[in-house]
């Protein structure tokens, strides 16, 4: 009887391993591809920040994350509601590397995640505000599955705990109906302007202890097709 | 012997499928809202942040004291105007359920003074205000968008300086009030 109830629980701790070796290499969990921004023919701005918790003027979370919260005194989010919270205030940066703004994000993990669907999402909300062009404010939701597949997975599969190379990926998957974020202008040449952004990741490095040790993030927005007052991506690049 | 072991295999696949599916990965804790109803004036919200305990950062060139302490503040010539103050937001009954974020900034054209408030289980804000403050202690500013649960909304809201009146030995210096009138959009059939 005991040797039977032994096999049984082996079996079952096989079939779990199994079934979450399924989920990492599901083939029917496929990328996105490419970004609804990537073929358009509208004017693109293109804000970049690095997504590396210790260069931004400050980060901070619940304190017991991945990601430490920077600088060490600031306050952290500990109480309940705002536990699985982020905030972050960084510079923004056009093409050339130049200080463009001042952009603070807003992160939450999603209610609406769903592990089975490759959907590991989190609701997040961006303010930029571009001195001397306005002020924006960008909400979406953003899949990291692609992300802890692709990185922290073999980072923490690895000996040392950390990855090396190069992953490129959008993180926006919505509201919009073609995956896009919804960004709303609010002051100066922005006012009373709809547009849709995408937000990417462009990983070099990261560790399974300390989280992002090389990144980039990059935020798209897609102007109106009346509006040609900023720097195009494109030109930019 | 096998065919218990492959019953275990399929009992663990099935149970992991099923754990994932009906066990929420996230549960965010959710703070009951206290909402009243305005006659003809929609959904009526208050909100306040203690100063300086719920102050998370505050960012301006040229702070002796910069908070949190440690922080820097970019020096580049293009954020001279721009202070940005980030803090933790509390419902009526004094209970942090958020994070709010004060951006003021001298334009070219006009002054901007915009707030974002996060309030994890049901959506976020994003607020215009006036430049210039009423008379009697209010700011007034407009709802320019929101997400999820605020996302068919449209509404005003008001921020004031209430300063602190209690003799207590570690009462906050005060509070800013955040007051949001809030109307649903008729959506289309």
């Amino acid at each position: 009887m005991m040797k039977t109830l032994i096999t049984l629980l082996l079996g079952m701790l096989v079939g779990v391993a199994l079934f979450g070796l399924t989920m990492l290499y599901n083939p029917f969990i496929a990328d996105r591809g490419i970004s609804p921004l990537s073929v358009s023919s509208s004017e693109l701005v293109a804000l970049n920040y690095s997504a590396v918790p210790s260069d931004a003027i400050i980060f901070t979370n619940d304190g017991d994350s991945l990601q430490k919260p920077f600088p060490e005194k600031v306050l952290q989010l500990w109480e309940a509601p705002i536990r699985k919270t982020s905030a972050m205030t960084t510079v923004m940066r056009d093409g050339r590397s130049q200080t463009a703004g001042i952009g603070i994000k807003f992160s939450s993990l999603s209610e609406r995640t769903q592990l089975l669907k490759g959907h590991a999402l989190v609701d997040s909300v961006w303010y930029v505000y571009l001195p001397k062009r306005g002020s924006l404010f960008l909400q979406q939701s953003e899949n990291y599955w692609p992300f802890l597949r692709d990185v922290g997975w073999p980072a923490f599969r690895s000996g040392a705990n950390n990855w090396k190379g190069s992953w490129i990926g959008d993180l926006t998957t919505g509201p919009g109906v073609l995956g896009t974020a919804l960004v709303t202008g609010g002051s100066g040449s922005f006012r009373g302007l709809q547009m849709d952004g995408v937000e990417s990741l462009s990983a070099h490095a990261f560790s399974a202890d300390h989280g992002p040790i090389s990144a980039e993030g990059r935020i798209l927005i897609e102007m109106p097709d009346t509006v040609v007052e900023l720097e195009p991506a494109a030109a930019v690049d | 012997m096998l065919k218990t072991f492959v019953v275990g295999i399929v009992l663990g696949i099935a149970g992991a499928a099923a754990g994932l599916y009906l066990y929420p990965v996230v549960d965010q804790h959710r703070e009951v809202s206290i909402v009243s109803v305005a006659p003809n004036g929609g959904n009526v919200e208050q909100f306040h942040m203690n100063v300086p305990m719920d102050r998370i950062m505050v960012g301006a060139p040229g702070q002796t004291r910069p908070i949190p302490a440690g922080m820097e503040w970019p020096l580049e010539k293009v954020l001279e105007g721009v202070r940005v103050e980030l803090f933790k937001i509390r419902n009526e009954r004094d209970t942090v359920i958020g994070v709010a974020a004060r951006t003021s900034a001298k334009d070219e054209s006009a002054d901007v003074i915009d707030w974002v408030l996060h309030l994890p289980a049901r959506g976020s804000v994003y607020v215009n205000m006036q430049a210039q403050g009423r008379p009697d202690g209010y700011r007034q500013g407009e709802l320019r968008a929101g997400s999820r649960e605020f996302a068919q909304r449209r509404g005003k809201m008001t921020e004031r300086w209430v300063p602190n009146t209690s003799t207590e030995e570690d009462a906050p210096a005060g509070r800013i009030e955040l007051l949001t009138t809030f109307v649903g959009l008729q959506e289309a059939i």
